[in-house]
């Protein structure tokens, strides 16, 4: 609806992708799962925003859900606003010649998108002769090395197969397929989970360096804390198909304003960790939620308003909101709704 | 039921004898070469998984074991429990030496030393319900007389891992369970003859952060209650800093520093183990990614790097530590990388001509350039990139560059492969430690 | 840590925790929906429809199967159907509805008990040589792959021909001997290969690694776990090995006609009928060749789309998107 959202446009001008109450749900015989609920999200020119939760929030569903790769019996609404068109109405003929040229997708397997049986040399010259089919033989291999030299991959290589690269290699030859083109945004999904932690660390420094070297926006979707803290400006934490919180990175950290993030942070294991912290019970259902906030049922502050009414979003200052009855809106909160919500102990039956 | 496996001398514990002393532990995996080979069966190529490896683990204590992919340590871990043939070196558990054994006597060993894995989906039987997995050890080794009796040990060491109460866990299968609880249900598995060794192998990898904390509870608790030791497995080395005492730290086969646990984190002596803990990404917006980790990745192990395995990535090796013909193949190929869209890259490519006369390992190069060219234009390329950056440490390694007759000839410093000494608190396996290996 | 154990666990019956796995493996048929659903059903009606033709053949069948008289009346020769033939006669004089009916019989139990066969001989070879690798299963690989080499039928008359001529003679053991010799390369190689990724699987090691002997391993851990794959093989191989049977019938070396009928026979027979326009005594035959191969092969292919993990396509529900509750509010938090 262009009356509502105008107000939010107006707000972040530059945004490359402005995604509003995007919803994705599966097909299942019963009731559909409710893998994304409701998000929203702006992405601007040059920005690393990190998208962190744990498995099954939804995250990867939201990535691919951006970029309209969503497999069979899902179906997304809302929008997805990209260049004053939203993605989610485009039929798919129009949205493949979008991405590529405008949005890459970087994979957690790096062999997936490569093909087995192709050079690297035919994979760099079938993708850019599909989007920019006028540039010639030369111009495609001269491109094509800078990038790849541009992420440490040398000539000499260039017309190898894939299974002759290690897995740190091919994930450079990953990123490098999807910045050749030169994207405004790229959607990482994962991208160093199944590297080794020093090549993690390699990858992560071209990936933090996009901007600075293409100019290229980036959504690093991840479950691990370090990451987004090492890399992102920008974070957003999703816990059961909803942004439950988002803000500048080190303001996130500093001062979670949502117990979910709180918790999660606890209990990441880093090199200072010197008590070990969990957080009882396990993701919900996503077919069948729980009533008010999703949270409520592991969360160590809730209240009884929690279990009753889906909390309203919050800004709590430049760039930053909350889902959480913690923060208001005092108003809306009914009497004897601040009371502590009593609730059964949650015993290792319903662990994660 | 068969007689049980006696028990070793019941008594205080004498620190002095460790649980499991290895010695030059080798385990080589043949690689099949081309067809013809495969039809005769013979091998062409050894991967050295695990490459002279001596530690002691002691009673009582817990081990980590870490190290990237490549690194050997599953393969340590795996010929420990003998799932895997040693073809060099000795292991001995309890006193008693287990490499040579036959299957039939490392089976009654087998009560001793238990193992939990990585993947807790796909540890469990999926054809099994948890009451018949988690039973099962005590059906193989013959504990007990009969249905019922095992049901109600089942039940017992289900409650001890928490999985409370078992009733609602013994008929199910591992596709109604969550991670967590398959992990607690492997676990259980594994204590339920009560083992005295426990190798756990990436036990919390596959699980989401906030249930990994509780694996680790647990696992901390079992080791008071049951008196187990632990040879922890893993590559990250943020929950080993929690959960060992002492660390030992693997690349390519070999050990390269080992240590207590404080020690190697609060000083850590060899390149990579440094390099290890600079990488991880860490909770703190404060710290940015780390810009200088070393470069390339873990090589291929059925042909390593001469000399130590880690110098072609290390940022301070010198002259012994194996420089070869390999690493100037990547010194090229690296600087063509880099200067990816430069006329310059085809020009020097024309005077080197084909690389593939470098991948032979060798710390002598007789090198040919291709026709028409004179071997005085690559050595005066060489100079040139070494004028470029003199401070990248493949020019330590260079004893002799010079033009001889129609090639060029490139000897390096003589490989040293170095050895694991005491340096302070620990033991490290880097020449920059050695004294007798310092630069002359 | 103390504990007290429960007095008596209460345990589920061994009867009903086996229904239970039952149930359990036989879900994915239940849940199948569509084409899969609607091959699975219509193919096991066909082939139970044909197996109660089998079991009651002497019940239903007007006449015997080689009788060509009644009364002490020999029955017209090659007669059109009629009332009293319902399908016609052969050349014989025999009545051809019987022939088909009782040629059920035979085509089911000679494929019964080669199927039995390929299954005893080729499953636990697959295992053994899967299992173990080495020596032996390099062996047993190179003389599986030869026989596979070969065209079914091929194999088939040879084994046939071999067995009419030695003590054994001609009938249903030796047909069945010949198609269990074509089918038992299939069965270990679809075996050995699941078993060589089962091997792999961290489950097995782990009970390798509780000191179980490779006996209780295979049976265990891999066996459950590898045969799910059987069935619809084995369905789909009955289908061609009626096709197998009815070939060497066919041409000569299947059943003999003394010992029972045989479709693929009275097919070669109808042969040079056909050129006098008698279309009766090669149709019916032939019909029921057709009808009961695709039964099986239906229920077969049913079996793997709804089965095999790979194929399977989950029924995707319809769902519509309610409308968002009222605009997306700012609050009147800080700003």
């Amino acid at each position: 609806m262009p009356g509502r959202s105008r107000r939010r446009r107006a707000l972040s001008s530059e945004a490359v992708l402005q995604v509003r109450n995007l919803r994705v749900y599966y097909g299942t015989p019963g009731a559909p799962v409710r893998a994304v609920d409701g998000v929203t999200l702006d992405i601007g020119e040059s920005e690393v925003v990190g998208l962190v939760g744990e498995s099954g929030c939804g995250k990867s569903t939201l990535g691919r859900g951006i970029l309209g790769l969503l497999p069979l019996g899902a179906r997304a609404d809302g929008e997805v606003l990209y260049g004053g068109r939203n993605l989610v109405m485009l039929p798919p003929k129009e949205l493949r010649r979008l991405a590529g040229p405008d949005l890459g997708l970087v994979f957690q397997e790096p062999m997936t998108r490569l093909n087995p049986l192709l050079r690297i040399s035919d994979h760099f010259r079938e993708t850019l002769k599909q989007h920019e089919a006028n540039l010639s033989d030369a111009e495609v291999k001269r491109r094509s090395l800078e990038t790849l030299g541009r992420m440490g991959i040398p000539p000499t290589r260039f017309n190898q197969y894939p299974h002759e690269f290690s897995g740190g290699m091919r994930q450079r030859i990953m990123i490098a397929l999807a910045l050749v083109l030169r994207p405004k945004l790229l959607v990482a999904d994962e991208p160093t989970t199944s590297l080794d932690v020093i090549v993690e660390g390699q990858i992560l420094a071209l990936l933090a360096d996009l901007k600075r070297n293409f100019g290229t926006a980036l959504l690093l979707i991840t479950h691990n804390l370090g990451i987004v803290a090492e890399a992102c400006d920008r974070m957003a934490v999703m816990y059961a198909g909803k942004i439950v919180e988002e803000g500048p990175v080190r303001e996130v950290f500093a001062e979670p304003a949502h117990p979910y993030t709180r918790e999660l942070l606890r209990s990441t294991i880093s090199l200072e960790t010197t008590e070990l912290h969990s957080i009882p019970g396990s993701p919900p259902n996503l077919i069948d939620p729980p009533p008010g906030c999703r949270f409520h049922p592991r969360c160590p502050d809730a209240m009884r308003v929690c279990s009753l009414l889906e909390p309203i979003e919050q800004r709590l200052g430049e760039g930053r909101r909350v889902q959480c009855w913690l923060h208001g809106p005092q108003a809306r909160i009914p009497a004897d709704g601040e009371l502590p919500l009593e609730r059964e102990a949650i015993g290792v039956a319903d662990e994660a | 039921m068969r007689p049980e496996v006696a028990e070793p001398a019941a008594g205080p514990q004498t620190d002095e004898e460790p649980l499991v002393s290895i010695r030059n532990l080798e385990t080589y995996y043949s690689i099949r070469g081309n067809f013809a080979d495969r039809l005769v069966g013979r091998e062409a190529g050894v991967v050295r998984a695990v490459d002279g490896v001596s530690l002691d683990i002691r009673r009582g204590e817990v081990l980590g074991l870490v190290g990237e992919s490549g690194s050997g340590k599953t393969t340590l871990g795996r010929t420990l429990l003998g799932l895997v043939r040693a073809t060099g070196g000795s292991v001995e558990f309890e006193g008693r030496e287990i490499t040579g054994l036959r299957e039939r006597r490392f089976r009654d060993l087998r009560r001793r030393m238990q193992v939990v894995f990585q993947d807790p989906h796909a540890s469990l039987n999926p054809a099994m319900t948890i009451a018949q997995a988690v039973g099962h050890p005590l059906q193989i080794h013959g504990l007990v007389h009969d249905h019922a009796e095992l049901r109600a040990r089942v039940a017992e060491i289900l409650e001890t891992v928490g999985l409370a109460p078992a009733e609602a866990y013994l008929d199910k299968y591992p596709g109604d369970l969550s991670g967590g609880q398959k992990q607690r249900a492997v676990i259980a598995r594994a204590l339920i003859l009560s083992p005295v060794l426990l190798v756990a192998d990436e036990p919390v990898s596959m699980l989401d952060m906030s249930v990994r904390a509780k694996i680790l509870e647990l696992m901390l608790a079992l080791k008071q209650d049951f008196e187990l030791t632990y040879l922890y497995i893993t590559h990250d080395l943020a929950t080993a800093r929690f959960f060992c005492d002492r660390i030992a730290i693997m690349y390519l086969g070999r050990i390269v520093e080992i240590g207590p646990a404080e020690a190697i984190y609060a000083d850590p002596k060899h390149p990579y183990t440094q390099a290890l803990l600079k990488a991880i990404p860490e909770p703190d917006p404060a710290k940015a990614v780390a810009r200088d980790l070393p470069r390339g990745e873990v090589p291929d192990a059925a042909s390593p790097p001469l000399g130590c395995p880690f110098h072609p990535r290390c940022p301070r090796a010198f002259e012994p530590c194996g420089w070869e013909s390999r690493d100037l193949h990547d010194l090229l190929e690296m600087r063509w990388a880099g200067l990816a869209g430069d006329p310059r890259v085809e020009q020097e490519q024309r005077i080197v001509g084909d690389l593939a006369a470098l991948d032979r390992p060798s710390s002598e190069v007789r090198f040919s350039p291709p026709r028409g060219r004179q071997p005085q234009e690559v050595v005066s390329l060489l100079e040139r990139v070494r004028a470029e950056d003199p401070e990248e440490p493949f020019w330590r390694g260079v004893e002799r560059l010079e033009a001889a007759g129609t090639h060029l000839a490139l000897v390096f410093h003589e490989p040293r492969e170095p050895r694991l000494e005491p340096v302070g608190d620990s033991e490290v396996a880097c020449h920059l430690y050695d004294e007798s290996a310092a630069s002359g | 840590m103390t504990y007290v154990p429960p007095a008596r666990a209460p345990r589920t019956p061994h009867g009903r925790a086996r229904l239970i796995a039952l149930g359990r493996a036989t879900k994915p048929i239940r849940e199948a929906s569509g084409v899969a659903r609607a091959m699975f059903w219509s193919g096991v009606a066909i082939t139970v429809f044909f197996i109660l033709l089998a079991l009651l053949a002497p019940v239903i069948s007007p006449y015997n199967f080689n009788q060509y008289k009644a009364d002490g009346h020999r029955f017209a020769q090659l007669a059109p159907p009629s009332a009293a033939h319902v399908f016609g006669t052969t050349v014989q004089s025999v009545d051809v509805l019987s022939r088909v009916i009782y040629g059920t019989q035979t085509e089911l139990e000679v494929v019964a008990i080669a199927l039995a066969m390929s299954l005893t001989v080729g499953v636990p070879l697959g295992l053994i040589s899967g299992y173990f690798g080495g020596i032996l299963d390099r062996f047993l690989v190179l003389i599986m792959d030869a026989i596979f080499a070969f065209p079914y039928l091929l194999i088939a008359i040879v084994i046939a021909f071999v067995l009419a001529t030695s003590s054994i003679g001609g009938g249903i053991l030796t047909a069945a001997f010949a198609i269990t010799a074509a089918y038992v390369p299939l069965y270990f190689r679809v075996v050995r290969n699941h078993v060589i990724s089962v091997r792999e699987e961290p489950y097995v090691d782990a009970a390798r690694a509780l000191g179980a002997r490779p006996r209780t391993v295979i049976r265990k851990y891999v066996f459950f776990n590898v045969v799910q794959n059987v069935p619809p093989i084995a369905t789909l191989n009955a289908a061609d090995a009626i096709l197998l049977l009815a070939s060497l019938g066919f041409l000569g070396y299947g059943i003999q006609p003394s010992q029972g009928a045989e479709w693929g026979y009275d097919v070669s027979r109808a042969v040079s009928d056909a050129a006098s326009g008698i279309w009766w005594t090669g149709l019916f035959p032939g019909l029921a060749i057709v009808l009961l191969v695709t039964g099986l092969t239906l229920v077969g292919e049913g079996l793997n789309e709804t089965m095999n993990p790979v194929l399977r396509r989950r029924r995707f529900g319809r769902f519509e998107f309610e409308p968002v509750a009222g605009p997306v509010e700012e609050a009147e938090g800080a700003e």
